[in-house]
């Protein structure tokens, strides 16, 4: 049973079964476990990571090719949630059709960038993504009629989900049951959903032929498997399922704007995850988010004291300061692809063959 | 790469006039459509001295560096410092005391490219040879440190960088006013592409790049060290981001940290149109975005970007390998 829900492809570590399973559990139980609005918001934030990291390892750890329009998909499904609720209601049929359009533009999209740019060669993909990410990202601050432009778009969710529809008078083990709960759960079963079929894609007949390709592109067209129909397929699944991560972002926050789905702070977070978990691993993506988005928040207030400690120096405090948070993600980053390019995954499955 | 001399291929030539005749009638005034060809011009000789580097490391080596904005953006900055620290020879009225302080900015611009340039090189993107994946991943992490390194520097806000006083203002031809740093960018843009030109064709060092390009083996079987060749043109390339970098920011007389970012997205797009390898491609896509970009900038200001990638996307269509083809690749 479990070995057929994860798609015959298990831990094949004890380390990595304990964290999984902790893991799992943990955000199962997130409201109970860890009261206060604050940490239940970090827990839905790493299940979108988990959904937004795990489509992103099917291309860049599985593929083996790399977009940075990923963040363009993410921004589609939660724009596509944004705006169809602010303009039809907070009614669930406008969130429906929400949702439908912004899958449909993420499936014509990715499509068409796909067979432009994989056509000719891979290369050109990572280059024509993020010209087209960086356009859009400029439409979707310039267009602020629909999007709102920069200040973003807030909007109302049907009744259920808000916080002021009580289930029961009487709070279960101190949390109160009201649809703001009703919500994160919502997210928690989208979330394994989208993972556990991630999990199958990827080792279905389907994702042994992308490792393939990953490997050995020319073999894999000699064997017989057109190449260019495959990578096409596997970016347009990413996009599909960065859509719909999109789509869980913008119902838990009730709003979205250009930072915090389309900004390229969010690509370079998820590429960092994907390589701190470890590439070509789904349950590395499940990792890595849980102990980034932890980590990200303690280290930026670690930043801030560090750089309060060291005003005497200015240089050493403007180089420690929260703003330049990004600078410290980019050494991190280049320094885990030189030396843990297999990520914490890879690194327990080995240590568990020998 | 030189097609020009060996087999004249005038199709993609032709592209930036026609691309120029299709915009008079949608422009309206000829006027207008004149100030916005120069500026075009203008913009697409800056562009191309940004990009030829990058097209010839990527024809000789195979590196696709994402980071190359970081040397644009790093010229543009360190031409703030010189510029400021110049006042008196920026704000004289005679032009050739205007001419000495921006030829010091671009110089100093281009040396620190250079040096960081090689740096990069030796840090970055060694490494890493031969594995396209971690070229892109570790060359974009390069890029967002370069970024950052400059923000702690010069501060994370816009700094202007107004030009010299005699380059302001423009001459008026008929009723099209022509503004003089556009024209003089144009005449900068091509004694680049000359001195380019002249070394690819006429010097040893050129023809081996040349041969490197169409086939990296055959040239180290002969006894060159083509890695040698490749730091040489890595350097040489980032100096030149970092000379295109103090132009385009004197062009938009404004500097902020994303400039290398912006400027990538057009150089990539101009790279892939004219053929990655080429620097003959890469002059006809560098003149064709630059022109794009200033007519919608007129027409349709929002989709201004959005029409390069279309413009892209047609010329993929037409040759997916871009204009000029670079062998073997």
């Amino acid at each position: 049973m479990l070995k057929r829900l994860l798609s015959n492809d298990l831990p094949r570590s004890p380390w990595l079964a304990w964290m999984l399973a902790a893991v799992l559990l943990g955000l199962a139980f997130a409201p109970f476990l860890f009261p206060g609005v604050k940490a239940l918001s970090v827990a839905a934030k790493i299940l979108v990571f988990i959904v937004l990291v795990a489509s992103f390892d099917l291309l860049l750890g599985y593929t083996g090719i790399v977009s940075f329009a990923h963040t363009m998909f993410f921004g589609i499904g939660a724009y596509g949630v944004a705006m169809s609720s602010n303009h039809w209601g907070a009614t669930w049929a406008s969130l429906s059709v929400g949702v439908m359009l912004a899958l449909l533009l993420t499936l014509v999209l990715a499509l068409l960038i796909g067979l432009f740019s994989l056509r000719v060669r891979a290369i050109f993909f990572a280059m024509i993504t993020l010209a087209v990410a960086a356009a859009f990202q400029t439409l979707a601050s310039q267009l602020s009629e629909w999007t709102g432009g920069e200040d973003g778009l807030s909007f109302k969710l049907p009744a259920l989900l808000l916080s002021s529809t009580e289930f029961s008078d009487t709070p279960f083990w101190g949390v109160n049951l009201d649809g703001r709960l009703l919500c994160y759960y919502l997210l928690f079963a989208a979330a394994l959903i989208q993972f556990l079929m991630l999990l199958r894609i990827v080792n279905s007949p389907f994702g042994r032929v992308l490792q393939a390709i990953r490997e050995n592109e020319f073999r894999a067209e000699a064997i017989g498997y057109r190449v260019v129909v495959y990578r096409t397929l596997s970016s347009v699944l990413s996009a599909l399922f960065a859509c719909m991560a999109g789509v869980m972002l913008a119902i838990w926050l009730r709003y979205n704007g250009p930072d915090t789905s389309l900004s390229f702070e969010i690509m370079m977070d998820v590429l960092l995850i994907v390589v701190i978990g470890g590439m070509g691993t789904v349950y590395g993506s499940a990792i890595g988010a849980v102990l980034f988005l932890w980590a990200q928040s303690y280290l930026q207030d670690l930043l801030r004291l560090a750089s309060e400690a060291a005003s005497a120096w200015p240089l050493l405090a403007a180089l420690l300061s929260p703003d330049r948070w990004l600078l410290w993600l980019g050494l991190l980053f280049v320094l885990s692809v030189y030396y843990f390019p297999t990520g914490i995954v890879g690194r327990l499955r080995a240590k568990a063959i020998v | 790469m030189i097609h020009l001399k060996t087999n004249l291929d005038l199709k993609p030539l032709l592209l930036v006039p026609v691309l120029a005749l299709l915009a008079l009638p949608l422009v309206g005034s000829f006027d207008t459509w004149l100030t916005l060809s120069v500026a075009g011009l203008a913009m697409g000789m800056i562009i191309f001295i940004m990009a030829s580097g990058l097209t010839l490391v990527f024809g000789l080596m195979d590196v696709l560096n994402f980071g190359h904005g970081v040397f644009i953006a790093l010229g543009a900055f360190v031409a703030t410092s010189v510029l400021s620290g110049m006042v008196d020879w920026t704000q004289s009225q005679e032009l050739w005391r205007n001419l000495v302080a921006v030829g010091a900015a671009m110089m100093v611009a281009m040396i620190a490219a250079a040096v960081i340039g090689l740096a990069f090189e030796r840090f970055i993107v060694r490494p890493v040879y031969g594995q396209h994946l971690k070229q892109i991943l570790i060359t974009m992490g390069g890029m967002i440190i370069g970024e950052e390194i400059i923000k702690v520097i010069w501060g994370p806000l816009q700094i202007a960088l107004p030009l010299p006083e005699a380059m302001r203002g423009s001459l008026l031809w008929g009723d099209a006013s022509l503004e003089k740093y556009r024209l003089m960018a144009v005449v900068v843009g091509l004694i680049v592409f000359a001195l380019q030109a002249w070394t690819l064709s006429q010097t040893k060092v050129g023809l081996l790049i040349r041969a490197g390009v169409q086939d990296r083996e055959m040239v180290e079987a002969l006894g060159y060290k083509i890695r040698r060749l490749f730091v040489g043109v890595f350097v040489v390339g980032s100096g030149l981001a970092g000379l295109g970098g103090v132009m385009w920011g004197l062009y938009q007389q404004n500097v902020v940290p994303q400039i290398g970012a912006q400027v990538n997205v057009l150089i990539f797009i101009v790279i892939i149109m004219g053929g990655l390898g080429s620097t003959g491609g890469a002059l006809i896509g560098a003149l064709l975005v630059g022109l794009m970009a200033n007519y919608t900038g007129f027409l349709l200001p929002k989709l201004a970007l959005f029409s390069n990638i279309a413009l892209m996307a047609a010329i993929l269509l037409w040759r997916p390998q871009g204009v000029y083809p670079v062998a073997n690749r």
